[in-house]
């Protein structure tokens, strides 16, 4: 190429450099275009659209049949339960999952490997199954005389049983990253171990309790298996799930759907608010 | 505001990081640990902020002892390498926690923290996270919060180790301004021997868990008590079997008492000085000398001269 040749291609630069931009949206815009035509298309036909169907359904008798539905003496009581147990049940995995994270990553002791692979036992294991385990522990033919058949208190001991892994893993690898040395830098200031825990380890771990609390949380809400058999079928320890399959036994798909409705709800605002807590702690870098 | 250690051990596992090591440092002083990675240099200095515990041996703070005191009652400041700052905390609140821990009224720590904030030129910056400052700007701001809670001694472990070499210049004088300000007994580690001999009033070498030798820089520099402490402070060639200054070797054009025949090698210009490679028999020594020195001996590549080392 000769000088001349190569300032006249400057000189027609600009104009090329602008087609070739246009025509590298058009090439990016097709595959990305797919992608996102793809997976909205995933996740409605699994999601989005039954959850629709569910809501449109509990919604079929009109506000006033939604109402009753969800304000009746038994579907309320079970509401309750759920939400209450739900909650105490993610209270109580934030701290000890954190307690297990913290075992598992600070702490060196034998059979730290076998410890680490039994906390993911009740996810590969199914629910039902979980269920069973339990009853042969803590039923009537309780080997260790700890018979909680039928209690609220095994419901709760279900939810708790099927829920371990999520806070535990979550908060893991954000332990495995944390900078010991900003402990070190607490410790020559004067804190002493549970204020430096309180003050710097804690708060970096937030984020990550946050969300395995809020997964666990709207597992609880919904679980069914593991309840299934250990809450004994009783109208004290029916949780929102068991309620809902017993309606849809008495062809009471609306009454079936409503509840349903209103466990999504929380479980959503549950989601919804923990998103806006780790949003704005990762603001913080 | 004396430290003292004495009879320090430790190992980690097999390997020996201190061996019986005994060190003094002066009240109000500025002392750098200098020496190889893996010398035990930041293992002492750990030791001695309670970070770490010894196999054997006493620390003293201020004659009192301190062996068995934790880190958290030792009253000492200590700066890491990657500032360990507390990531969630404004740098305000960083430079405070040390008060807050304390229960100071607030008032007070408002005070001591803008204080302590343009002592170190971050007035601008209170507000911001640490992830908001560059490197250095972090290291400052550690260096404030240590600074914050009044310490007995102040610990620093390779400060600027993790900056780039314009800023770790910077911060370098900084230091040696800041400690002339607070006074405040210093140890610091560093394996960046000019690092050292600029900043430091008094220099320990370690190499290989043992202290080699303790000093000024000038000491140091002019009467090493060993070719390790002679080849790791400046730089060092060796001539008729004996290591010394490059800038102690005189050239002559002409055979002396005392000297040997060489060859010169190469000469290499370096702005005002000049390097000369030499060859004298088996050895390869080189010299260092002014431009008007080499143009005064008519220096150049090839030619025959004679060498003598002036000292040592």
């Amino acid at each position: 190429m000769t000088l001349v040749d190569t300032a006249v291609a400057a000189d027609a630069a600009p104009a090329r450099v602008d087609d070739g931009a246009e025509r590298n949206v058009a090439r990016l815009r097709l595959p990305s275009g797919l992608g996102l035509g793809v997976s909205v298309l995933w996740l409605s036909l699994l999601i989005l659209i039954p959850l629709a169907a569910v809501v449109s359904k509990s919604f079929a008798g009109g506000w006033s049949g939604f109402w009753d539905a969800v304000t009746n003496a038994q579907a309320l009581a079970t509401l309750r339960l759920t939400v209450v147990i739900s909650l105490i049940v993610t209270v109580i995995n934030a701290v000890m999952g954190t307690v297990v994270a913290w075992v598992l990553v600070r702490d060196d002791f034998p059979g730290q490997r076998a410890v680490d692979t039994i906390i993911d036992i009740p996810f590969a294991l199914p629910t039902i199954v979980a269920g069973l385990v339990l009853i042969s522990v803590y039923g009537p033919d309780s080997p260790i005389h700890a018979n909680i058949y039928a209690t609220r208190l095994a419901v709760a001991l279900a939810l708790l049983f099927v829920t371990l892994p999520f806070v535990a893993r979550s908060v893991q690898p954000v332990l495995v990253e944390l900078d010991t040395d900003a402990e070190q830098a607490a410790a020559c200031l004067g804190a002493g171990g549970f204020t430096t825990f309180r003050r710097i380890v804690l708060p970096q771990l937030l984020p990550a309790i946050a969300s395995g609390a809020g997964l666990g949380f709207a597992r609880a809400m919904g679980e069914y298996g593991s309840v299934l058999l250990i809450s004994g079928g009783l109208a004290h320890t029916q949780v929102t799930s068991l309620y809902a399959y017993g309606r849809i036994q008495n062809y009471d798909y609306v009454g079936a759907s409503a509840v349903s409705t209103v466990l999504l709800a929380v479980s959503f605002v549950v989601l919804l608010g923990l998103d806006i807590l780790q949003r704005r702690a990762r603001r913080r870098g | 505001m004396s430290i003292e250690a004495r009879n320090i051990s430790k190992r980690f596992g097999s390997f020996v990081a201190l061996d019986d090591v005994d060190l003094t440092v002066k009240p109000g002083r500025l002392t750098a640990l200098l020496g190889p990675s893996g010398g035990g240099k930041s293992t002492l200095l750990r030791i001695i902020g309670g970070l770490e515990e010894a196999d054997s041996g006493r620390v003293f703070i201020e004659g009192v002892e301190a062996t068995n005191l934790p880190a958290q009652r030792r009253n000492v400041g200590f700066v890491f390498q990657h500032y360990a700052a507390f990531k969630h905390l404004s740098v305000y609140r960083n430079v405070a926690f040390g008060l807050e821990i304390r229960k100071r009224p607030k008032a007070e720590i408002r005070r001591r923290v803008d204080e302590l904030l343009a002592l170190v030129h971050l007035e601008q910056f209170a507000d911001r996270l640490p992830a908001q400052l560059s490197g250095g700007q972090r290291q400052r701001m550690a260096l404030a919060r240590a600074l914050a809670v009044e310490p007995k001694v102040l610990l620093l472990d390779e400060p600027f180790g993790a900056l780039d070499a314009k800023v770790r210049k910077e911060l370098r004088d900084w230091l040696r301004r800041l400690h002339d300000e607070v006074h405040v007994t210093t140890i610091f580690v560093t394996h960046d021997q000019e690092e050292a001999l600029e900043v430091s009033d008094e220099l320990v070498v370690i190499n290989q868990g043992r202290i080699e030798q303790v000093g000024t820089p000038d000491e140091l520099y002019d009467h090493p008590a060993n070719d390790f402490v002679m080849g790791f402070i400046g730089e060092v060639t060796e001539l008729g079997g004996r290591p010394v200054r490059p800038h102690d070797i005189e050239i002559f054009t002409a055979p002396a008492e005392g000297t040997v025949a060489a060859e010169v090698v190469r000469l290499n210009r370096v702005g005002f000085q000049v390097r000369a490679d030499l060859r004298a028999g088996d050895e390869q020594p080189w010299a260092q000398l002014t431009r008007s020195q080499a143009e005064s001996l008519g220096l150049e590549a090839g030619r025959e001269v004679w060498l003598r080392a002036t000292t040592g």
